[in-house]
């Protein structure tokens, strides 16, 4: 669940990964999430997204180190390595319709980011 | 023709038009039937004589047709340093220079034509050349540099050409022409008059209708020339008062000749005997000689076709020119002189801007008959298939000549309409070729026509709906060129400022790298200040270059490949402390692979602790300047070249740029350093530097033209600045060099102007832009181990440093570590990863 600052979390199984200040504005830090690598974003508005930091198409552990922007109204993240978009609400490719990462529950309580858990994902979720 | 029994042709005579044969021959199949014996005089294979003269440029490699010396169809054979001595054609046969006997089935004569040499007194003292074969313009050369005036006897288009080459070769010099105007079977006297002022302003000197009466020797060789009036010293002459068809061969075996010279052929090329065709400028189709290649080629191709039974013919040329003569476009077309009756002149002259333009109209005002166009040419593209359309002239034809943006005389080209002359290419050709992403021959032999083809395939797309979209991306509605201005001029310092004056939402990987170029070239500050760090690419963003297991190389600078014993040794020991893969690169230097993101900075440290700096192999920007080892050691060196490339390395070192940017410094003509495959290429002289532009290897290699000769030091540094941030200014994101050169109208003519003629005023803002880049240089990675806040990002995850990640994985390969076969995703803890972290 993508969260702005001060939205209420409840669960312990979010995992602090930084304080937000640490990740820049349209940037990504990758966070070890229960041993998992996980890509955390912030957008230019302060929103704040969680996506598998694994990139299919060139299968190394990459994408927080991607660029972020928007395509129309979708903020997204292009892979550094080939360039393909990932929608960061969905984790859905926009170049492949095949082709979806991971997302995880995300939230933004005192000026700290936690992680969730991975969010039911359809279908392959590579 | 009995498929059981293989044939043989014989084409005499190996330059452009009988290469053109041969190649004709091949890809039309004719080699599967015929074996092809090429007998050529010249010690080399067809070469490109329409460019003879840029052999002192670029020499007598680049011009060949056939680098390899050999067709790619072994049923080809290639007999050079050979005359052919007698023809017999009752028999069939041919007796060679070399005593050897060739019996044909069908011969093909392709002996072209020799210049014609006025019997005056003299004419064959040494110091006496014509000027048609590199041989030629050796001896030139070499009589060249014990001269110090030369005279060309014949003011044509290629009389013109060797003037220019004497010029170019450091001689005063002088054109004598019989006739009272320069190139007097193009131009008419004005047109002449326009040309003459271009030439002489060039420091030439002219004698227009004047005779030439001997060539006056002293010491046995060629000293002065008698003009009658007057006498004018001339180490060297050069002869170029015309070419004679060189029918000799055909004369003495009884075929028939025109009346005024060459072997009389019917519209096939056949000539009087069956077996026997003439092409090119020995042959005369209805007793008429054509000196230019365009019409020879299309004679080879009629021959080829009327050998595999086809009904091609030959009924004549458009003996239309366009080119360019020291600097000066003229072109002249149709009935330039206007010979139908009751034709009428239309004409602008204009003696200040140097430019005259005739059009020659039917009497009744609405078609175009011919014309001349002299200092801007820029109409013939649309006035050349005017004329043999018969396209209705628009109501006021003077606006296809007046000077552009006065004029609204477009005028659209029928689809019949010839673009390409030399190979006989329509618009209609190039336009269903646009359709299939075909390809035609348009262009591709003088080039000439090469704006008016990129012309119609836009028009084609654009007509299509496929509008030739030149805005960056979804965000940016600019080029790059037109975002670099914005950004000059607004001052801006960030790319929240310029996304949100003149740009919509919040970019994506193509503006912001670019956003981020270009302020870097504009304020040369450091890529990751200013939260500029979001907007590089990966490469940039982490100062190393990304590999396919998302570890990083690190190449430190090695200016010029010069390095120490005791700096080869540093490289070495932290790449096996850091257990790094090592090979050399193609730019002279040591690139270490496999870096985790977290290592660079230990990396960084100890490479700059030992003197070393960030090579950028990482940026769009100055990569290496490749040298050789010049005068220092190398027996045939001129020049110091490792020091200039030294230099040059360390002038433009991290100056960012819309591509990467290479550069060569060869000591000596040998071109050990490969200088012209580079972006800027420096090739030493006896009297300074060759600067070359536009070069590059990859997948569309091209070799770099030259742009300035014999530059001192000073001068070559001033050009290359201009030269550089004219291409930072104004080229396209990702587009190299050589594409941008080509994409200037007016091409590498262009950037001379700019650079060299300085015809914008602009170098002065050019190199003080450059002067400020290299006064503002920093190394990146050193600022970067001096800043807590940059630093902070390099680590594996961001909340747990010490952690390696688990998906990066190595094995041994010939000794080194390289990257283990990716997996998927992994777990720490749930699963074991690949290949232990290191």
């Amino acid at each position: 669940m993508s969260g702005r600052a001060g939205v209420e979390v409840s669960a312990a199984a979010y995992t602090l990964v930084c304080g937000l200040d640490r990740i820049p504005r349209e940037g990504g830090v990758c966070a070890l999430v229960d041993g998992a690598a996980v890509a955390v974003f912030r957008t230019y508005d302060d929103e704040v997204f969680a996506l598998g930091n694994y990139d299919p198409f060139s299968r190394a552990s990459v994408l927080a180190r991607g660029i972020v922007g928007t395509r129309g109204e979708v903020p997204f993240v292009a892979s550094p390595m080939h360039k393909q978009a990932f929608d960061l609400r969905t984790g859905q490719c926009l170049d492949d319709a095949a082709v979806r990462v991971p997302t995880y529950d995300v939230a933004v309580r005192d000026g700290a980011v936690l992680v969730g858990p991975a969010r039911e994902s359809p279908e392959e979720g590579t | 023709m009995s498929p059981h029994l293989r044939k043989t042709l014989v084409v005499v005579g190996h330059g452009m038009v009988g290469h053109r044969f041969v190649q004709a021959a091949i890809e039309r199949g004719l080699t599967e039937t015929h074996d092809v014996v090429v007998v050529g005089e010249e010690p080399r294979p067809a070469y490109d004589r329409v460019a003879l003269t840029s052999f002192f440029e670029v020499g007598a490699e680049a011009l060949s047709f056939l680098p390899d010396g050999e067709y790619d169809d072994p049923r080809v054979r290639l007999l050079l340093g050979t005359t052919v001595e007698e023809l017999d054609p009752v028999q069939r046969t041919l007796r060679l220079s070399s005593g050897t006997e060739v019996a044909y089935d069908e011969l093909v004569l392709a002996t072209g034509a020799a210049p014609f040499v006025p019997p005056v007194p003299g004419h064959d003292l040494p110091g006496c050349f014509v000027y048609r074969t590199i041989e030629d313009l050796e001896a030139i050369r070499d009589a060249a540099a014990g001269a110090r005036t030369g005279v060309v006897v014949g003011g044509g288009l290629l009389g013109l050409e060797a003037a220019n080459a004497l010029h170019g070769l450091g001689l005063e010099t002088h054109v004598v022409e019989m006739a009272p105007r320069l190139m007097p079977v193009q131009v008419d006297d004005a047109g002449g008059a326009t040309l003459a002022r271009h030439v002489e302003a060039l420091g030439l000197r002219l004698h227009t209708g004047v005779a030439t009466r001997a060539v006056v020797g002293r010491d046995g060789r060629a000293a002065s020339l008698d003009l009658g009036e007057e006498t004018v010293e001339a180490d060297v002459v050069v002869f170029s008062a015309g070419i004679r068809p060189r029918d000799a061969l055909a004369r003495a075996a009884g075929l028939d000749l025109a009346e005024r010279g060459g072997v009389l052929v019917d519209e096939q090329c056949r000539t009087s005997d069956p077996h026997v065709w003439a092409i090119g400028e020995c042959a005369a189709p209805a007793g008429r000689m054509y000196g230019l290649v365009a019409p020879g080629y299309a004679m080879a191709e009629v021959v080829v076709d009327a050998l595999l039974g086809g009904p091609g013919s030959f009924t004549g040329a458009d003996m239309s020119t366009k080119l360019k003569l020291m600097g000066v476009d003229v072109a002249s077309f149709g009935d330039a002189f206007a010979t139908t009756e009751g034709a009428l002149e239309l004409v602008l002259a204009d003696a200040v801007a140097g430019v005259y333009k005739k059009l020659v109209v039917s009497e009744d005002g609405r078609r175009l008959l011919g014309g001349i166009l002299v200092g801007d040419v820029s109409a013939y593209g649309v006035l050349r298939p005017m004329v043999s359309s018969g396209i209705e002239l628009p109501a006021n034809p003077e606006e296809l000549i007046l000077p552009a943006g006065r004029g609204g005389g477009e005028v659209a080209l029928p689809d019949e309409a010839q673009v390409c002359s030399c190979n006989d290419v329509s618009k209609a050709d190039i336009v269903a070729a646009a359709a299939c992403d075909g390809t035609t021959r348009a262009g591709a032999t003088c080039g000439s026509c090469k704006p008016l083809v990129k012309k119609v395939i836009e028009e084609y797309y654009a007509a299509q709906g496929r509008t030739v979209d030149r805005s960056l991306c979804e965000h940016f509605a600019m080029t790059r060129q037109e975002l670099f201005d914005v950004v000059a001029v607004h001052g801006y310092t960030g790319f929240d400022e310029v996304v949100a004056a003149h740009g919509t939402g919040r970019g994506c990987d193509v503006c912001k790298p670019t956003v981020a170029s270009v302020l870097a070239s504009q304020l040369g500050q450091h890529v990751l200040d200013q939260g500029r760090a979001t907007l590089q690419d990966t490469n940039d963003a982490y100062l190393a270059n990304i590999q396919r297991n998302g570890t990083y190389s690190v190449v430190p600078r090695i200016a010029g490949g010069e390095i120490t014993p005791e700096g080869l040794i540093v490289i070495g020991e932290v790449a096996r402390d850091f257990g790094l893969y090592t090979k050399i690169t193609g730019g002279q230097r040591i690139d270490l692979f496999g870096a985790r993101m977290e290592q660079l900075p230990d990396i960084w440290r100890r490479l700059v602790d030992a003197g070393f700096e960030s090579g950028h192999a990482y940026g769009k920007s100055l990569r290496t300047v490749k040298s050789c080892v010049g005068s220092t050691w190398c027996r045939y060196g001129v020049q110091d070249s490792v020091r200039m490339a030294i230099d040059l390395e360390l002038r433009y070192r991290g100056l960012r740029s819309p591509h990467k940017l290479k550069g060569g410094v060869s000591g000596c003509a040998r071109e050990c350093a490969e200088a012209r495959a580079k972006d800027f290429g420096i090739i030493a002289t006896e009297k300074g530097w060759n600067l070359y532009v536009g070069g590059n290897g990859g997948a569309t290699p091209a070799h770099a033209r030259l742009l300035a000769g014999d530059l001192d030091d000073e001068t070559l540094v001033r050009y290359l600045d201009r030269f550089l941030m004219y291409y930072i200014r104004t080229a396209d994101r990702l587009q190299r060099t050589a594409p941008w050169i080509d994409s200037l109208e007016g091409g590498l003519d262009r950037v001379r102007e700019v650079v060299v003629d300085d015809a914008l005023g602009l170098g002065s803002e050019l190199e003080a832009a450059m002067a400020r880049h290299v006064a503002g240089y920093r190394d990146e990675w050193r600022d970067t181990l001096e800043d807590p806040d940059k630093l902070q990002r390099f680590v594996s995850f961001v909340n747990a440093p010490d952690v390696p990640d688990p998906h990066i994985g190595f094995r041994a390969e010939r000794g080194q570590e390289v990257p283990a076969e990716p997996t998927g995703p992994v777990v720490l803890g749930t699963s074991i990863p690949v290949g232990a972290p290191r």
